[in-house]
Parts: structure tokens; sequence; C-alpha cells
């Protein structure tokens, strides 16, 4: 009888060892955002309620502003951008393109497309004139319509 | 709850003091019943805009310069239109405001005005959006909110000042106080941004740098503000009056 339930102890202590080796091998796998911290020393909000509630409080601003012209500053997405900037290798603050950028770093994670910046600056504007007009994938567009319509012009000639 | 009690004779005080001293501040008497005042006095930014004022403009085409484009290069300065990178586009896709040229075809007289959103009382545009985007501000600024415009252009059909634009292509490094986007309509929102900082717009301030000195901005409601002194003491016209969509631009000298 002993024996048998030294037996049973050590499968249960196997089982329970092997329990949570999978436990800690599946959160190493789980990949999870790596979110950069913004400047300053908290938010405006705890992290746990802007994480849930960030986009209420843009909305809500949002609508203040455009109608009634209330710019306070607290929920205003301009300080989010402002201080919520990520520099890149030559110290030059990511737009929304790049993964980087504070918001895509975690809406690229839980896929939400964010429509934000096609008409927001994504960027504080102290950093705007450092910037090319356009991402290098339109340049090279353009450069190629131009290049047709030389091509056309010349026939032309 | 006691301390809430304790401490309330004593707020109260402290913000009739604010209150009495802010009266006091509020403008600086030069002479009894004249008052001093700044063009547009910046509101609290936590404060609604009220229809205690509206926001006008008169324009002394008398004094615009034909060949002068101040205020159209300083309102897309303003506002980051720029021309568009596209190879087919020459020049800049939005016109917030532009020049235009009156000329009396018998006479041969002719004057340079610019033209821009006439900020109706009653405004086509708005009346026509199918989403409530158009939309006129309580202090007479009319607007598109992009958030929930579709782009459908009703606006631009409607507005007998042909003052709006769309934007057609996608943009990047909008001004951070004027987002703009591809697919939704556009036009002069009076610098709104300034406006609620008690400034005056773009065009107004490029004018006067300009020493042309043809535009005012100022309160329609304000019996002291300068434009409505100016409006009181001198002819003014508003551009297709008939329609009586009582705009807050006006014009002198057409």
């Amino acid at each position: 009888m002993k024996r048998i339930e030294t037996i049973k102890a050590v499968v249960l202590a196997m089982l329970l060892g092997f329990c949570s080796m999978a436990g800690s091998l599946a959160s190493a796998e789980v990949p999870t955002p790596d979110i950069p911290k913004g400047e300053g020393e908290k938010c405006v909000e705890p992290t746990d309620i802007m994480r849930k509630n960030h986009m209420e409080y843009l909305l809500h601003q949002r609508d203040e502003t455009m109608r009634k012209g209330i710019r306070t500053k607290t929920y205003s997405l301009k300080e989010c951008v402002d201080c919520h900037t990520v520099k890149d290798e030559n110290n030059i603050p990511v737009t929304y393109k790049d993964k980087r950028h504070f918001c895509n770093s975690c809406h690229e994670y839980a896929s939400v497309q964010i429509d934000c910046f096609s008409c927001h600056s994504s960027t504080p504007e102290a950093s705007h004139s450092g910037l090319t007009k356009r991402p290098a994938k339109f340049f090279n567009s353009t450069q190629n319509l131009n290049a047709l319509n030389l091509k056309a012009e010349n026939q032309h000639e | 709850m006691s301390d809430l009690e304790t401490n309330a004779p004593e707020k109260i005080g402290r913000r009739k003091f604010l209150t009495a001293s802010a009266a006091t501040a509020a403008g600086a008497a030069i002479a009894p019943g004249v008052l001093l005042h700044t063009v547009a006095e910046a509101k609290p930014a936590g404060q609604a805009v009220s229809s205690k004022n509206r926001w006008g403009m008169l324009i002394d085409t008398n004094k615009c310069s034909k060949g002068c484009n101040a205020c159209v290069s300083a309102c897309n300065e303003e506002n980051g239109l720029e021309k568009s990178d596209h190879p087919n586009s020459n020049e800049i896709d939005a016109q917030w405001i532009r020049k235009v040229e009156l000329k009396d075809k018998s006479t041969g007289h002719s004057v340079s005005l610019p033209l821009m959103c006439q900020h109706c009382e009653h405004p086509p545009c708005v009346d026509v959006c199918p989403t409530g985007a158009s939309m006129k501000r309580e202090d007479g600024i009319v607007l598109v909110d992009k958030h929930i415009c579709i782009g459908c252009r009703y606006c631009m059909m409607a507005c007998p000042y042909k003052a709006r634009s769309f934007v057609h292509e996608e943009l990047f490094n909008q001004k951070d106080h004027a987002p703009r986007g591809k697919g939704t309509v556009e036009s002069c929102t009076m610098c709104v941004h300034r406006v609620d900082e008690g400034e005056s717009p773009a065009c107004v301030e490029a004018c006067n740098a300009d020493g042309h000195k043809a535009m005012y901005f100022g309160d329609l409601k304000d019996e002291n503000s300068e434009i409505s002194q100016q409006l009181r003491k001198y002819p003014s016209t508003q551009i297709r009056a008939d329609l009586g969509l009582n705009t807050g631009v006006r014009y002198r000298g057409i």
C-alpha cells in the first residue's frame, strides 16, 4: 500500500511539474506588444484605464473640440502624440506608418486599424520640417509616372 | 463633510473676489464709456463657444490690390495646403480662399477681392449635408466635421460661392491645428484654431502686415468692435444678398 501511495505521489508531482512547465512555456511563446514608454511620470489616467478607454476619451474630446470649440489639453490627441513620440535611429520621430509608432505598436498587435492619422499628424509638429513630404514608395511611383510621361513626350516628337 | 462645510464660505469669498477682479481687468477704460478691446478676447480653453459672438469679416475692395496674393499664400501656409506631388496636378488642389477679379463690362472698371467661405447664418451646405458633417458653430463659424464627412460633395454643389474643395489624394504631414484628409470636403475655417485663442485669421493678419489693411475681422454682435463700427459707418454688400443667407463676410466697394 505504501508503495502505491509513493507512486501516486510521484506521478502527481510529475504532472504538476509538467503543467507548470507547459504554462511557463506557453507564456513565453505568446508574443506581447512591445509598447514604448511615454514621456513624463504618468499618463492622464492610470495605464489600465487608458488601455481600455483611450478611444472613448478621444472620441468625446473630438466632438467637444469640433462642435463647441473646447480645447482642453488633457484628452487631446495632440498631447498623446507629443508625449508618446518614438524616435528612430536618426533621432527623428517615426510616423504612424512605422511599426514602432506608439499607437501602432499595440494596434498592429491587436489588428485594429486606426483612422486618426490619415488626417491628424502622428508626430509632434516641431519635427515636421525634418521629414520628407511623402514616403519613398510614393516618390517611386511618381518617378515611374514621370518616366512614362517623358517617354510619351519623346515618342510624340 | 465637515471639511467641505467649513471651507465653503471661504471658497465663495475667493470666487467672488476673482470675478470682481476679472471684471475690472476685462477692458481697459481710456475714457468714460470708451473701452479698448483686442480683436477677440481669448476664451478659456474649457469654455464652449456661444451665440453671444458672431465672427465675421469685412473686406474693403478699394484697398485690395490687384496683384497681391498675400491672403491666399498666408492661408495656404497656415493650413498646410500644398501642391500635390501628383504629376498631373499643376496647382494646389484645395482652395480655401482665392482672388477674384470682377469687371464691369460697360465701363471697364474692375475690382479685385478675396473670396472664401462666407460663413452664412443660414448656410446651404449645412442644409444639404446628409450626415450632419457640415455644421455651423454657435459663434457663426461654418465648418466640416471631417470625422463624419462621407465625401458626397452635396455641400460643394449647394454653396453659391464655390467655397469648398474636395481632397482627392492622400495627404502627409498635415499641420497639427488643421487636420485634413483624403475623401473629405474642406473650406475656410476662419482659422478657428486662432480665433479660439483670441487671434485673427491668417489672411487678415497677412493683409495688415502687407500694409493694405483691406480686411477686418471681429465680432459682428459686439457693437464696439472695429468691424461693427466700420459696418455702421460705411455701406457694405453681401455677395448674393438676394439669397438671404446673411453672410458673415461683407464687402465694401462692389
